[in-house]
This record gives structure tokens, C-alpha cells and sequence, in this order.
């Protein structure tokens, strides 16, 4: 029973990831019609974010090291130490959480220019063209890290307070060895938080039902006199940020890497394509389905009877599906059935 | 018909010429000798494999990089248990390489468009994934699988005792390094040249252009196009693992790493680069790019602050920087640069782009075929 639920909670885990990074795919595909292969790579640019935040905060200085007597010691002073004493200890301590402050205007911007700059040209080119493109795009913004950041991955530390386990088997009664990282649950809190929200936004304000209603039909809409573009636009900032800030939360989980973002976008085209390409819901469902068939495969248990299953056990899902309900699990009829 | 086919055989004559005359007219660019060369032909029979199914079907796949891989791997087990010879080696690169086409491609051809550009990343992913996992004992996975001393060889240990150190690969005595090594690829790429040729105006090849300008209308005149897309793309796979076996032939060994993703959008870069449905564009796109691969990633921080010696020092330090970040490692943020430049402004590749400024030269009447070029058409 324990192992079971450990997989769950694991799969529910990594599903979030995919679901975020699903969830502004589809976006992006629903209103501009665009199949974005950069979407991976504004995941990776919010984790970033989270890694240029911490070296801004942790910038230091040497100063002499009193408690050597014998000789000169110098040792690292953050500035925000020194200003603030154990403020500025907490703020350090709490860098990847307030990183977000600091990604969600970048990533903004960094969609914004993006969509304005290069997207808006292929509305009406062919998918392949757009493939190939973001494509372009991804490995540019992929390299440009990579010289900037190296090629190592840089682990991110979570506040001192989550860094321990969270006793889940004793809050359901089901004993002590029953345990989970805080900050995985902070984070599967987190992204149910954002998908509520995103959902909230195009459900339930009037922005949100003119997107909606331009997802069904963008020219009609054009001719009631709605700038339709212009809110795909925002829109496309929108998936940028929710990719962006999930990218930010998974730095502790995983230490980024200038190539986690194509890693993670193979597998979330996948998700998207499984769920139905342009249905929001079937996204998030997808994610969190394949998140947690993934880690089922990777049990030790059902390795031995079929070996290497783990690694292909969300593409086989994917053929299986596209094969026999092509239009996905939650996908509309007649939407890009072909 | 007559004057396309002698215009066809002064095609292929001029493109056989230019193929094995390479050694002699690339020395001024400092690119001719033989390990460059042979990665000239090889890419360029990768990319005219791909060209006959994403040029002529307009079917965009993302999975070929894995055939490429299934070429290597069978021939370079094929100089570990049979012989040294090229021969059956390449043989074995095509079968496997074709098989794993035509059960891929089965799956895959069900859907199309950007569904199959997905399905087949993800079996070209899938295959990855087991190459460096579960497979480990056929692929010797992260490692690569080499030659070992301990290797049967049961044909050539027949016939001949083993000599010193490993063997090298050849060709009936002929031995596959330098510059035979480089004819051999040069003329299998002129054979696979000309049979894509051939395919091009053959009725099948007529068929697969049908397939991309209008499926639908295909199959509502009764046609079942399924087969020639699978045909199609069985060809293209055995082309694919063609290269990956002339890899292994010229360098005896197989990594997993040429099955990934991005090896896959390599060659679609090069068709693209070149000219997509264009016969000679994806080889001149495969040579472009791995002639500048080899370029810019031999250069270092030293030859540039060479190059810029004539800037004052603040300055060549500045320039230093800046191109830094282009060569040497940074060689794939050139790449990326090149792709999306090529995609956004010249998506007919090289050779609409040496059309475009042959028309600026004769006269307007004849200026029809510039005018409806996709480029133009998407703006309208």
C-alpha cells in the first residue's frame, strides 16, 4: 500500500511538470494556431531565472574572517547579510520562491517579444514551418544558456524549513515509513494552484470568454470589432509565464541544465497529443496520467517482468492512443483529427 | 520526355563529375581531405533519402536520426561476427534499417501531419531510449559498440589468420580508410542519386507529389495512397540506414547518441538548407553545413584574436567575445541562427535563392516561376 501510494504521489509529481508545460502548449496551439517547439525551452529560461536570482542575491563580498585568530582568513559575505542581517539571511534562504516575482515579468517580456517578434509571421505558413522554426528558436535560446550558464546543471536549494520529508502515512494513518519530500508537495500544490487559476482566467473573466470564443471561431470574433491578435498575444505571454514559473518551482527537484527544456518538451507533445491537441482539460489530465503510469513502469516490480518498460512506456501510450482514438482523450471532434 | 531525359543524364553527369572531382575543386577551401569528404557523401545520401520522403510527400518526419542509428549498429556488427568486409556490412545497414522502416512507418503513416511528425519522434525517441537502456548487450550502450580483439569473425577467420590489432575495415583487400574509403561513399552516392532521380519522374514519384499538394482528393478518386507512402518511406529509411552503416564502414564503431532527436532535425535542416523536393538542393545543404560544422567548430579563441590583430586591443577583445560565442562549441548556436533564418526567409532553401537571383538577370517575360513561390504565397 505504501509503495502504491509513493508512486502515485511520485507520477502526480512529475505529471504537474508535464501538465504545466502541456497546458501552455495547448494554449498556444488552441488561439494562434502555432505548434511551438520552444515551449521547452521557456520552461528552462524560468528555471534560469530561478539561478540568475540566486547569484543576484547571493553576490558577495570578501571581508576578514574574525573568528581566525592566527591568521588572515577572508571568507564570502552575501551583501544582503551584511545589510540586513538575518533578513537578508531569509530572503538568501527563500530565493527560489520569490524568483518567481522575478521570472513572471521576464517571462513576459520574453513572450511577448517572441510572439510580436517571430510567431505572428507564421500564422498562415504550414505546420512544418512552425515546427521547424521554434525548432530554430529552441536550440538558439538552448545554446545561448548554455554559454552563458555552462553546461553543468546548478542545483537550487529549497528554504531550509521544506528541505526535510513530510510524514504523509501519519496524516492518513498508515504509518511512519510513509514519507515525501515538503517541497515536491509545495510544488504539487503550487501547480494545482496555477492550472486552477489559468482555468479560473478563461472561465470565469470577460478576457477570458473573448479568448475562449476565439479559439472556436478567431474570425468571427475579428468581426464583432475584438482585436483577436492582440489577446493571443497576451495569451502567449500567458503560456510563456505558466511554463516559465513552473520551470522556477522544479529548480530544487532537478537541478537545471541548458538541456532540460527539450527534454521535457518531447514528452509534454506527447501529453498534449494524447490529451487532445487544443483541449485545456485533456492536457492537464494527460500530464497527470502519464505522470503517474511513468512512475508505475519505473517500480522495480514491473521492470522485471518487462525490462526497459520505463523508458518507453509514455511514447507506447501515446501510439496506442493516437492509433486508436486519434483525436485524444478529451479532444473535440473534428479538431485536427487528420 | 526526350528533352527531360537528356537533360536528366547532363544532370547526373555533371553531379558525378562534381561528386569525384571534390578532392581537386574543394582544396582551395580547405576542405579536401578525406575524413571531411566522406562525411560530405555520407550526409548527403542521409539528406536525398530524407528529401524523397519530405520533399516529394511533404511528410515531416522527426524520427530518422533512428534508422541512421539501426545502420551503424547492424554494420558494425556485421565486422564483429561475419567479416571485414564493406560489403555485407552495408548490406546488413540497409536490411535493418529498411525493416524498422516499414514497421515504423506502418504506425505512423495512419495519421498525418503534425501527428506524424510526433509518432515518429516517438519511436525514434523509443528506440533511443532502448539503445541505452535494456538493449545495452546489442548496443553496449553509452559506451558505443566497438570492435573488440576477441570479435569471431567467422568468414574471414576461414580463410585468413588474424593478423596484429584490429582490423580495419576494406573492401576486398582494398583497405576503407583516406581516399578510397571516400570513393567508395562518392559512388554509392551517385547511385543514390541517380535512383532518386529516377524516383523523381517515375509515376510513382508523380503520386507521392500528388499526395502532398492534395491527399484528399487522392483517395476520393479512388486511389489508396497508403502503400506508395509507405514505399515511400521505406526508401527513405534504407537511405538513412545507408549512411549509418557508410559511418560505421569509414569509422567502425556505433553510438546511441546518433539516434537522438536532434540528429534527426540535423538532416531536415540540411534538406531545407539546400531545398526541399529539389534533386540537388539536400546535398548541397548536407555539404554546406557540415563544411561549416567543421569550420567553425576547429576554431578557437587563439586563430580569432589572429583574425581581429588589426582592431586595437579594446576592440579585438570586444569582436573576440562576441564571434566566440558562434565557433567553437557555440557552432550549434550557429546552426540554430542558420535554421530559423533559412526558414523565415528563403523556405525554398539555396536553390529558390539562386532562382530568385537568376531571375533578376533575364527578362521579365520568363519571370513566371518566382512569382509563385510558397514565401509569397503565405504573405498573401
Amino acid at each position: 500500500m505504501d509503495a502504491i501510494i509513493i508512486q502515485i504521489l511520485n507520477g502526480v509529481d512529475k505529471g504537474a511538470a508535464y501538465a504545466l508545460i502541456a497546458l501552455g502548449l495547448t494554449l498556444v496551439f488552441g488561439t494562434l494556431g502555432i505548434v511551438n517547439f520552444a515551449h521547452g525551452a521557456l520552461f528552462m529560461l524560468g528555471a534560469f531565472c530561478a539561478v540568475t536570482f540566486n547569484k543576484i542575491m547571493t553576490l558577495s563580498v570578501k571581508i576578514k574572517d574574525e573568528s581566525v585568530t592566527l591568521f588572515d582568513a577572508y571568507k564570502e559575505e552575501p551583501y544582503l547579510k551584511i545589510w540586513f542581517g538575518e533578513t537578508g539571511e531569509a530572503l538568501i534562504d527563500y530565493a527560489v520562491p520569490l524568483s518567481i516575482l522575478f521570472a513572471i515579468p521576464i517571462m513576459i517580456l520574453v513572450g511577448y517579444v517572441m510572439e510580436r517578434g517571430l510567431i505572428r509571421h507564421f500564422y498562415r505558413r504550414p505546420h512544418a514551418d512552425q515546427i521547424l522554426v521554434t525548432f530554430g528558436l529552441a536550440i538558439v535560446l538552448q545554446e545561448l544558456i548554455k554559454a552563458s550558464f555552462g553546461a553543468n546543471p546548478i542545483p537550487q536549494a529549497a528554504p531550509a524549513i521544506l528541505a526535510g520529508s513530510a510524514n504523509v502515512g501519519s496524516w492518513i494513518g498508515l504509518g511512519d515509513t510513509l514519507v515525501y519530500p515538503w517541497w515536491r508537495l509545495i510544488y504539487l500544490g503550487f501547480s494545482g494552484l496555477i492550472i486552477f487559476s489559468v482555468f479560473a482566467f478563461l472561465q470565469f473573466t470577460t478576457y477570458g470568454m473573448v479568448v475562449r470564443a476565439g479559439m472556436r471561431d478567431r474570425e468571427t470574433v475579428g468581426l464583432l470589432g475584438i482585436n483577436i491578435e492582440r489577446r493571443f498575444t497576451i495569451v502567449f505571454a500567458l503560456a510563456a509565464v505558466v511554463a516559465g514559473v513552473a520551470g522556477v518551482m522544479y529548480t530544487p527537484i532537478l537541478p537545471p541544465d541548458y538541456h532540460m527544456g527539450m527534454d521535457f518538451l518531447v514528452l509534454s507533445f506527447v501529453v498534449v497529443v494524447v490529451g487532445g491537441m487544443g483541449s485545456l482539460g485533456g492536457a492537464v489530465a494527460a500530464g497527470f496520467l502519464l505522470g503517474i503510469v511513468q512512475s508505475f513502469a519505473s517500480m522495480n516490480e514491473v521492470k522485471q517482468i518487462l525490462p526497459g518498460v520505463d523508458q518507453i512506456i509514455i511514447y507506447l501510450v501515446a501510439v496506442v492512443i493516437l492509433l486508436t482514438r486519434p483525436r485524444g482523450l478529451m479532444g473535440r471532434a473534428g479538431v485536427m483529427e487528420e | 520526355m526526350k528533352k527531360i531525359a537528356s537533360k536528366d543524364s547532363k544532370l547526373l553527369l555533371i553531379f558525378s563529375g562534381a561528386v569525384l572531382l571534390m578532392p581537386l575543386w574543394l582544396a582551395p577551401f580547405g576542405a579536401a581531405y578525406p575524413d571531411l569528404l566522406q562525411k560530405f557523401a555520407i550526409y548527403g545520401i542521409f539528406a536525398i533519402g530524407f528529401n524523397i520522403l519530405f520533399g516529394l510527400t511533404g511528410y515531416l518526419s522527426f524520427g530518422h536520426a533512428a534508422f541512421l542509428g539501426v545502420g551503424s549498429y547492424a554494420a558494425v556488427w556485421s565486422f564483429k561476427l561475419f567479416t571485414m568486409n564493406v560489403l555485407p556490412a552495408v548490406l546488413f545497414g540497409v536490411f535493418f534499417a529498411g525493416l524498422l522502416a516499414l514497421a515504423i512507418g506502418f504506425v505512423s503513416l495512419r495519421r498525418s501531419g503534425i501527428y506524424f511528425s510526433i509518432l515518429t519522434l516517438a519511436f525514434a525517441q523509443m528506440s533511443y531510449n532502448l539503445a541505452y537502456s535494456v538493449l545495452t548487450p546489442i548496443t553496449n550502450g553509452e559506451t558505443g559498440l566497438q570492435l573488440t580483439l576477441n570479435d569471431p569473425r567467422w568468414l574471414d577467420s576461414l580463410y585468413k589468420v588474424a593478423g596484429e590489432g584490429l582490423p580495419s575495415t576494406e573492401l576486398f583487400g582494398l583497405k576503407m580508410s583516406g581516399y578510397p574509403g571516400f570513393y567508395f561513399c562518392a559512388i554509392i552516392l551517385i547511385v543514390c542519386f541517380f535512383i532518386s532521380l529516377r524516383i523523381f519522374r517515375s509515376p510513382f514519384g508523380l503520386m507521392l507529389r500528388g499526395v502532398k499538394s492534395n491527399q484528399n482528393r487522392m483517395n476520393y478518386t479512388g486511389l489508396n495512397t497508403r502503400p506508395y507512402m509507405l514505399s515511400a518511406f521505406v526508401i527513405s529509411g534504407m537511405y538513412a540506414g545507408l549512411a549509418g552503416s557508410l559511418l560505421a564502414v569509414t569509422d567502425p564503431l556505433a553510438g546511441a547518441e546518433r539516434m537522438q532527436w536532434t540528429a534527426s532535425g540535423e538532416v531536415v535542416l540540411m534538406t531545407i538548407l539546400g531545398g526541399v523536393g529539389t534533386l540537388v538542393g539536400p546535398m548541397l545543404g548536407a555539404g554546406l553545413i557540415k563544411y561549416f560544422e567543421n569550420i567553425f567548430s576547429s576554431f578557437n579563441s587563439n586563430i580569432l584574436h589572429e583574425i581581429f590583430s588589426f582592431l586595437p586591443d579594446g576592440i579585438e577583445n570586444v569582436m573576440v567575445k562576441v564571434t566566440g560565442l558562434f565557433v567553437g562549441s557555440g557552432w550549434h548556436l550557429t546552426l540554430g541562427l542558420l535554421f530559423m533564418i533559412v526558414v523565415i526567409f528563403l523556405p525554398g532553401g539555396i536553390v529558390e535563392g539562386a532562382q530568385k537571383v537568376k531571375n533578376l538577370f533575364v527578362s521579365n517575360d520568363q519571370k513566371g516561376s518566382a512569382e509563385s513561390s510558397p514565401e509569397k504565397q503565405a504573405v498573401e
